[in-house]
């Protein structure tokens, strides 16, 4: 293991076992993982699947019903808020009415008793790191929608926690402000180096912004990788649907290798996949992307003949929708060329992927 | 096309039912007090309209055999024991009011409901009947002084009915749901990830209940203060039953005035001041409202 590595692999936060049940109802079942020093860490998942539970546990606002939290390896359990090292941004900000810019951000400090000159310091950089300082006077009632994100930022970093905790912080933005705070965000993990814990339902800001993700579904743990992991090798069909979009293919399981299984596919092929828990003679499902199936198609690839049933101008990509007797194919295409001209409905075509393209997924 | 815009004309005219129930029922009464205000006493009660200041000077002169003028503090002190127990009162309602109502935006919704109508209960109950209750709890026989020389604490206490003491408990016992419903409100109204933000943030329960939570709940205690002080000024019942009309309070004094003493000009003078007082303090307050607006509203 090298230095970078171990560097790497310092523990921030570490959930073991840890569930959650309100009354009879089970909102996260047992999860255990790892989140890294000086990670960017999102909780992924559809609303219900137990991601802001979690991110709540973290914080200290709910207690789990069983397992426990680590912080920095020593254990946090039964901690009230007020004594974890931990700070949030909250959905809705929950910036102090009655104060005026400087006071949030200076409140943390003032109850850790930091001394004023050492205070004043600190939120007077903490307001220039957020492109506030012109403003430390107003009240939060005279900010627009991302001047709070800002200063709800600026408030939980300036007491340094170990981890930062965010709560879909960017839900109530509008798009435009949505796609820059997406950079602010991880320019200002970078530059302050604190482990950043990132709970979103919007799979593209995940895949965007994360070192690693945590897909959470129905209360569990479905997948935990890097975005390119949880993208290229989802590892069963509720991932594989819920980050971008995919096709899926009913398959049967021919014979299964260790890295690799021999599938059938609809279009009366056999092909050897790379694949996650396949069992030989099973059904199983495929996926594969829309842009990872050519249109028109390429020599050396597995090609399928078909018939184009819909076609969707996107301005940087075409989707096509591909009828291809009886399998419906979702293919998207790049628009490389200016005015590339459309494919029109009806027009039967010829469409290919590479043999690598597909994956395997448990039926 | 562009609208025509709308001139208020015969519109105006749906307003009249409003402004007839005010005149009838505020603007006259008021303008026959003041009128009274400046008239000179009836022999036997009410007043001849023969226009005079002496009313107002009344309350603060006694008129000499001779005419001359000599400061009487009898009313003074009396107008200075109206606001201490009204701010006392005030301020009892607002502390004991801040727990209760917190108190009830903990339950759950059918039990926050429950607690909010037995606030409200006692308003449908005779308020004479409330304070004359009171007796029966304070006096010589009554419930207190019965249990203390019961369990032997106490021999032969004096009593405790017809004191300013009684007089402030019927006070805060009768004003203090007007307190208690705003204060509810303001609480209910407090967004819970406020007080979450702030334990977040390092502040522990005490710190958050003094620099968030009783912050923001300001604006509901200023409004039940106001609920409280005003209708405390011109207490009637409380000091006549459980001060025994020994010591007085604005309210009775003009009561006395308009009864007994039949002075009605002195009565309406002292009504007169109280009302101004009032209107003037409300104003005030309404006028800090608007600035506080006008500076926070800016973008």
């Amino acid at each position: 293991m090298d230095m970078n590595c171990s560097l790497q692999q310092k523990k921030a936060v570490e959930i073991k076992g840890v569930s959650k049940a309100f009354g009879t109802y089970q909102a996260l079942k047992p999860v255990t993982f790892d989140i890294y020093e000086n990670e960017f860490f999102t909780l992924l998942g559809p609303s219900g699947c137990g991601k802001t539970t979690l991110l709540r546990m973290i914080a200290g606002f709910e207690q789990p019903s069983t397992g426990e939290i680590s912080l920095r390896g020593s254990n946090i359990q039964g901690q009230p808020p007020h004594r974890r090292r931990v700070n949030t941004v909250f959905q809705s900000y929950a910036l102090f009415p009655h104060m005026t810019l400087e006071q949030n951000v200076a409140f943390g400090l003032e109850n850790l008793g930091w001394a004023k000159d050492k205070r004043e310091a600190r939120v007077a950089d903490m307001l220039r790191l957020v492109h506030m300082d012109k403003l430390a006077a107003r009240k939060p009632q005279q900010l627009s929608g991302g001047q709070r994100q800002r200063i709800a930022l600026a408030r939980a970093l300036a007491p340094e926690p170990e981890v930062l905790l965010l709560d879909e912080p960017l839900s109530a933005l509008d798009l435009k402000l949505r796609q820059a705070m997406r950079d602010e965000l991880r320019t200002l993990q970078r530059q302050t180096g604190i482990t950043f814990v990132f709970v979103t339902h919007d799979q593209e800001e995940a895949l965007d912004m994360s070192d690693r993700i945590c897909v959470l579904g129905d209360g569990e743990i479905q997948q935990l990788g890097t975005p390119a992991d949880v993208y290229e090798e989802p590892s069963n069909r509720f991932v594989a649907d819920f980050i971008g979009e995919t096709n899926f293919l009913d398959a049967e399981v021919i014979s299964v290798d260790s890295e690799r299984a021999t599938v059938s596919i609809p279009f009366g092929m056999t092909l050897s996949v790379p694949h996650k828990g396949a069992v030989a003679g099973g059904k199983a499902v495929m996926s594969i992307r829309p842009e990872k199936i050519n249109l028109p198609s390429q020599d050396g690839q597995i090609s399928v003949d078909g018939t184009i049933v819909s076609a969707n101008y996107l301005g940087g990509y075409t989707h096509y929708v591909v009828e291809t007797g009886g399998t419906q194919l979702r293919v998207s295409k790049r628009n490389s060329v200016s005015r590339d001209r459309m494919l029109e409905i009806g027009r039967p075509i010829t469409v290919s992927f590479a043999a690598e393209s597909p994956r395997v997924l448990g039926a | 096309m562009k609208p025509r815009p709308k001139s208020p004309g015969w519109n105006v005219l749906g307003l009249l039912p409003a402004q007839l129930i005010m005149l009838l029922t505020l603007i006259i009464p008021v303008g026959i007090i003041v009128l009274v205000s400046f008239s000179t006493r009836g022999p036997y009660g009410g007043f001849d309209f023969v226009f005079t200041t002496a009313p107002y000077k009344q309350i603060l002169f006694n008129e000499g055999w001779t005419g001359e003028l000599e400061f009487n503090p009898q009313y003074l002190i009396v107008v200075g024991r109206t606001l201490v127990l009204s701010l006392v009162t005030t301020a009892i309602c607002t502390v004991l009011s801040f727990p209760v109502a917190y108190f009830i935006s903990l339950q759950r919704a059918s039990v926050k409901m429950m607690l909010i109508y037995l606030v409200t209960l006692p308003f449908w109950v005779s308020m004479i009947v409330r304070v004359y209750s009171w007796i029966i709890i304070l006096g010589n026989d009554g419930v207190i002084a019965k249990a203390l020389r019961a369990l032997g604490l106490v021999d032969n206490m004096g009593s405790l009915l017809f004191t300013d003491t009684a007089m402030l408990v019927g006070l805060v016992y009768s004003y203090i749901p007007l307190m208690i419903l705003p204060v509810f409100a303001s609480i209910e109204k407090l967004d819970s990830a406020l007080v979450e933000a702030s334990h977040d943030l390092y502040g522990s329960r005490l710190t958050t209940l003094r620099r968030v939570i009783l912050p923001l709940c300001k604006p509901g205690m200023m409004a039940g203060a106001i609920l409280v002080f005003v209708p405390c000024l011109g207490a009637v019942l409380e000091p006549t039953l459980l001060g025994g009309g020994k010591t007085m309070m604005m309210g009775n004094l003009i009561q006395l005035q308009f009864g007994a003493a039949r002075n009605w000009p002195l009565g309406a003078a002292i009504s007169i001041v109280l009302m101004s007082a009032v209107l003037i303090f409300l104003m005030w307050r309404g006028l800090q409202a608007v600035r506080r607006e006008g500076r926070e509203g800016d973008v």
